[in-house]
């Protein structure tokens, strides 16, 4: 008997290897450093996401599969693993200052941050279900340890237990699901899957893959952790799952069900439709009621997921591209609004409800048109990246028989401007609260909120070089 | 088939009667002589002391899941042992890179003081 040696390419895995490195060696840098050189971590994990940045740009257009077909670069996996790391930097950037309020600044936190963003890389680049699973579980843990971080706060626990208990659930029902298409199909590659007849216990597996998905993209009805944990979490973390998590999520759900299961179209994208309209509904509607900032943007990125699924159902090109240009715009946006929040805590206290952001607009005009620009973008208003964002996952809908969804997701949109202004009227048109100081904000947030910022702007005005690199990259 | 199955049922019925009744007729018939030595929980073993729900230091957590994680990685160290003439310097190499990652979870949990016991 002999074995093969699978075909090692390791430039294909390169952004993974990178940040799996620079992982190991924050870790290790905990143990050397003081806790005054704990920021020296951070900006080790930033050069470390940046390298990573640079050998993914180098992956474009190598159209390539690796290790037994089990990963796979083609320009959608590269362009999702480009948007991760962006959320992931800005993430980075956003935590110096608030670890260092908050008494979290320990080099786990970083290295954390990277094992989990090595789990999201893998994930968009996996071509095979197992490297998804084990993907997700990689993304996962760290999250979960991340969510319960500040260990004095018990919303913090409670957030992380839950977030623990109910991902370890969510994953048994991916993993079954795993199963039965391995067992209707003979394998688990995603391609060969494609390649074999429909069968009853594929879509069964599908219905169970799909339960896994949902639950890590926050779907209506397996959305019930995600307000709970997003409150709980530290805020940079929240942020951070809010958007990389989806990005990882959505991008190995899309290959899944677009490269995999197209021959049982015709069943889920009923279904997926469906799904889509519960969670916007439900997300913006929940969001209207929401006092707390930190809830509201939970609803909200509910919401932004069902937005996202449209793309899904519309499938075919422009469904895939709109899913990745909205993906990237989201990460933009909404980091940029937990910046916002971020960077107008004071101490270890927050501005968590809508009412403390009275008067902002004459404390801090900068600060609050930037939270400005970023809700609108949320709402999807032009010129902002949202605008664009949804304007092309509604025209896919529209282009490929699926009207009557766009007009739910725009009627949708309009709910939305309700409870995003929100916040804003209270910055422009309300007394200042009493007990808060004129904030301060540290120049390494400020880089964040202006690179967002900037990327927001550029992608609402000038949307056509995005749009060209989102389109027709997924390889089969 | 169903009807294939019968015999299993058959069977679930004639062990469910079996124990019923056998349990029913020594509860019945037998004779009870009780002492403190039958009623203690270990009759043949150390006299039990205090309640069973007493705190235990949080230390055998530790121990225990350390534990758990070092031996599940031992675990793959069968496989690549057997075929360890097949996969020649891959798979040595392979397996250093492995032990080399784990090398850096020991080491931080060393220097954490995650094996000191006070």
């Amino acid at each position: 008997m002999s074995l093969s040696v699978p075909d090692l390419n390791l430039r294909i895995i390169a952004p993974v290897l990178i940040v799996a490195i620079s992982a190991l060696v924050v870790l290790l840098g905990e143990l050397v450093t003081s806790s005054a050189q704990k920021r020296g971590l951070g900006y080790a994990s930033l050069v470390g996401l940046l390298a990573a940045g640079g050998a993914a740009m180098g992956l474009w257009d190598a159209h390539a599969v690796a290790f037994r077909e089990m990963v796979r670069a083609d320009n959608f996996g590269v362009f999702l693993t480009l948007t991760i790391l962006a959320g992931a930097v800005l993430c980075i950037l956003l935590s110096f200052d608030f670890t260092r309020a908050h008494r979290i600044e320990t080099g786990e936190y970083y290295a954390l941050i990277l094992f989990s963003v090595t789990g999201m890389l893998l994930m968009v680049t996996a071509a095979d279900l197992i490297i998804i699973f084990l993907a997700l579980e990689l993304l996962s843990l760290p999250l979960y340890i991340l969510a319960a971080f500040k260990r004095e706060d018990e919303r913090s626990l409670e957030a992380g237990l839950k977030y623990f208990l109910l991902g370890a659930f969510s994953s048994a029902f991916f993993l079954y699901g795993i199963a039965l298409v391995y067992g209707a199909t003979g394998t688990t590659n995603l391609a060969r899957i494609a390649a074999s007849a429909p069968s009853e216990m594929l879509l069964i597996g599908a219905g169970l893959l799909l339960v896994g998905f949902a639950f890590k993209v926050a779907l209506v009805p397996f959305h019930w952790w995600t307000p709970d944990v997003y409150e709980g979490a530290p805020t940079t973390i929240t942020a951070f799952m809010s958007v990389a998590v989806k990005a990882a999520a959505f991008g190995a759900f899309l290959r899944a069900f677009l490269v995999a299961l197209p021959a049982l179209a015709m069943d889920w994208r009923v279904v997926l439709a469906i799904i889509a309209v519960l969670t916007m509904t439900l997300g913006n509607v929940a969001a209207l009621l929401q006092a707390n900032i930190k809830r509201m943007l939970a609803y909200s990125s509910i919401a932004h997921a069902g937005y996202i699924l449209i793309a899904l159902v519309a499938m075919g090109g422009a469904g895939v591209s709109a899913a990745l240009f909205y993906l990237l715009a989201y990460t933009l946006t909404n980091l940029g609004a937990f910046g916002a929040v971020i960077a107008l805590g004071e101490g270890e206290r927050e501005r968590l409800n809508v009412s403390d952001y009275g008067g902002l607009a004459r404390m801090q005009p900068l600060l609050a048109a930037m939270l400005t620009v970023f809700m609108l973008s949320l709402a999807g208003f032009p010129p902002f990246a949202g605008f664009v964002g949804k304007f092309l996952i509604f025209g896919a809908a529209v282009q490929n028989g699926w009207a009557w969804l766009a007009v739910v997701g725009v009627l949708n949109s309009l709910v939305s401007v309700y409870f995003y202004l929100r916040p804003v009227v209270a910055m422009y048109m309300s007394e200042p609260v009493e007990g808060w100081g004129a904030p301060r904000v540290a120049p390494l947030v400020a880089l964040a909120l202006v690179l967002a910022l900037i990327g927001v702007i550029a992608l609402g005005v000038f949307p056509a070089p995005a749009i060209a690199l989102a389109a027709g990259g997924l390889g089969r | 088939m169903p009807v294939d199955y019968l015999p299993i049922l058959v069977m679930l019925i004639v062990v469910s009667a079996f124990a019923a009744i056998a349990l029913t007729i020594s509860a019945l018939v037998g004779p009870r002589r009780p002492t403190p030595a039958k009623l203690s929980p270990y009759e043949s073993g150390m006299p039990p002391f205090g309640s069973a729900r007493r705190r235990v230091p949080v230390k055998y957590y530790l121990t225990a899941v350390l534990f758990i994680l070092f031996d599940i990685e031992i675990i793959f160290f069968y496989p690549w042992a057997v075929l360890f003439r097949q996969l020649g310097w891959f798979g040595l190499i392979e397996m250093a890179l492995f032990v080399l990652v784990l090398l850096v979870g020991y080491v931080y949990v060393w220097r954490k003081g995650g094996f000191d016991w006070d």
